[in-house]
């Protein structure tokens, strides 16, 4: 297994938001992670990722422990993500937010610039390449040289993915990637997800788009209230009275 | 005759304010280079000190040569600046400033009550060894780093950093290492202004590294502005001449220069601040825009 959580817990003041989440993810495996509003389902993210630390449990990264590493570590081990609401840096270019995306690539020690040693520039050519290859891979080459902040909400969105796939990640995390997209957007991305997942990366999807995470995840876990209420494949998850009660409402 | 004469003069009496322009912007920029990554490292005044006394010090008391009297100046604070930016850089914003203000101040009261720095008399008859030629090639030589830095890995990662610091992170970026690094240079940069300074001024006395000479670091930082790694050592040299101007139409005026001197620049703060936040370097830009506006305008129908 590429990641895997156990018995994983994380409280705010009282609040249980995520309470004892156990689930694995596969190699080259689309894994939805849905529920509703307020599930722990960012959470989840936010403490795969790093950004906060789990109150217990463990998280693993094959064999490895990532929970107690530093944030930059555990992107460094593979595990990179995008944001519920969008955080490209906006002064910068949507070429150089995914230049900067692609960081733990790039090897160019300070000192090489400062003396001008042959192969920088080299160097900066072929990242500037991959960077531009990254946004045409999301469909926004023509938009290279734009200001983030001067994007669409969907086109961010993209732009984020592209940062995100910049450092060749073992698992990508995509927190709604397709929130505020329209319908063709949303096919677009559908499709990308496949593709990455076709070249041996694992993901990791929030969503609250139904159809997409039902077309194009391999295996779906269900949160509600900080536990996992179902795990399985889409059909089995479909078909799960606790997780339709969950969404619905149930009599009793 | 008169004409080489005539020069002669304006040298004598402009030499100091030429060097002047050269050290302040030295000083600019290194609180620019704390603040290139977001933070803001009111430890400069500290920083110049310990450079300005170690390297006096030097001097004073052995006979080792410029060049290394500079270097020493320059790597004291560079060094004292790992061990306090270790835990202060885990702070942010305002309480960052705060702590670093901290520091100047206990920097100071140190060399205030270090009798054998002379107390608050500080150090003097230091030999003038450092001239124009130092002054700007050691404000050429920061120059350079900076431009070096700006568009290579570390210099996205800085930008990074200081856009969304913990989106930075999750990229793999390893923001404590890249802000004690800046913190480190901006010291560096302070203790060679320092370390220059003594040698061009003859003293150094705890009084020349209050809080009031930090705020004036920041201000030509900000003045000049911040979006350009030149910005800084423009808003120094505006802030520097701006005096002597000042004085020439004052006199004629029949005003005091001091209170029309701290007038003007806080006017010019204010204004900066207000209509130009991205500082002087940014006026070109407004001006051709302003201008093709109008044209733009002007060939409407």
């Amino acid at each position: 297994m590429l990641l895997s959580l156990a018995d994983v817990r994380r409280t705010f003041g009282g609040l249980r938001a995520v309470d004892g989440v156990a689930f694995e993810v596969a190699e080259g495996e689309v894994h939805g992670l849905i529920g509703p509003n307020g599930a722990g389902k960012t959470t989840l993210l936010n403490l795969v990722s790093g950004l906060i630390r789990p109150t217990g449990g463990e998280i693993r990264l094959g064999s490895r422990r990532i929970d107690r590493l530093p944030t930059h570590r555990i992107a460094a081990l593979g595990i990179t993500r995008t944001y519920q609401n969008i955080r490209l840096f906006p002064a910068l270019s949507a070429a150089e937010n995914v230049l900067v995306g692609s960081h733990l690539r790039r090897e160019d020690p300070v000192w090489k610039r400062m003396v001008f040693w042959p192969g920088c520039r080299r160097e900066e050519a072929d990242a500037a390449q991959w960077a531009l290859s990254l946004l045409a891979r999301v469909g926004m080459s023509e938009r290279a040289a734009e200001r983030a902040s001067t994007l669409s909400y969907g086109e961010q969105r993209r732009v984020e993915i592209a940062r995100a796939l910049a450092s060749a990640p073992r698992a990508l995390l995509l927190d709604e990637p397709t929130a505020g997209m329209n319908p063709t957007e949303v096919a677009a991305i559908a499709g990308l997800i496949r593709e990455v997942a076709r070249s041996g990366q694992s993901v990791l999807l929030v969503e609250h788009n139904v159809k997409l995470v039902m077309d194009v995840c391999d295996r779906i876990t269900v949160l509600n209230f900080g536990k996992v209420i179902a795990d399985g494949t889409p059909a089995e998850v479909a078909a799960d009275p606790g997780v339709i009660a969950a969404y619905l409402g149930s009599e009793a | 005759m008169s004409g080489v004469g005539g020069l002669g003069d304006f040298w004598l009496t402009y030499q100091s304010t030429v060097a002047f322009v050269g050290l302040n912007g030295l000083l600019a920029l290194s609180v620019y280079t704390t603040l290139s990554c977001g933070q803001l490292s009111l430890a400069q005044a500290g920083f110049m000190a310990l450079g300005a006394y170690t390297s006096a010090l030097l001097t004073l008391h052995t006979s080792a040569p410029f060049p290394a009297v500079l270097l020493a100046g320059t790597l004291a604070p560079a060094l004292v600046a790992v061990p306090l930016g270790l835990p202060v850089l885990r702070l942010h914003g305002v309480f960052l400033a705060i702590a670093t203000i901290g520091f100047g101040e206990v920097v100071r009261i140190f060399f205030v009550n270090l009798e054998a720095t002379n107390g608050a008399l500080g150090l003097v008859a230091i030999p003038q060894r450092a001239g124009l030629a130092g002054i700007y090639g050691a404000l050429a030589a920061a120059l350079f780093v900076l431009w070096r830095i700006r568009g290579s890995r570390a210099g996205y990662a800085l930008e990074a950093i200081r856009e969304d610091e913990p989106a930075a992170r999750t990229m793999g970026i390893d923001a404590s290492a890249y802000k004690l690094s800046m913190l480190v240079l901006g010291a560096a940069f302070a203790g060679l202004a320092g370390a220059l300074d003594a040698h061009f001024s003859f003293m150094v006395a705890p009084a020349s590294y209050s809080f009031g000479r930090v705020v004036d670091m920041l201000v030509y930082a900000v003045v000049g502005g911040s979006a350009a790694f030149y910005g800084p050592v423009v808003g120094a040299a505006f802030l520097t001449l701006l005096p002597e101007v000042l004085r020439e139409i004052g006199g004629r005026l029949g005003l005091e220069p001091g209170p029309l001197r701290l007038f003007v620049n806080g006017l010019v703060l204010l204004l900066v601040v207000l209509f130009l936040p991205n500082g002087l370097v940014s006026l070109p830009r407004r001006v051709r825009r302003y201008v093709a506006g109008r044209r733009a305008e002007a060939h409407a129908p």
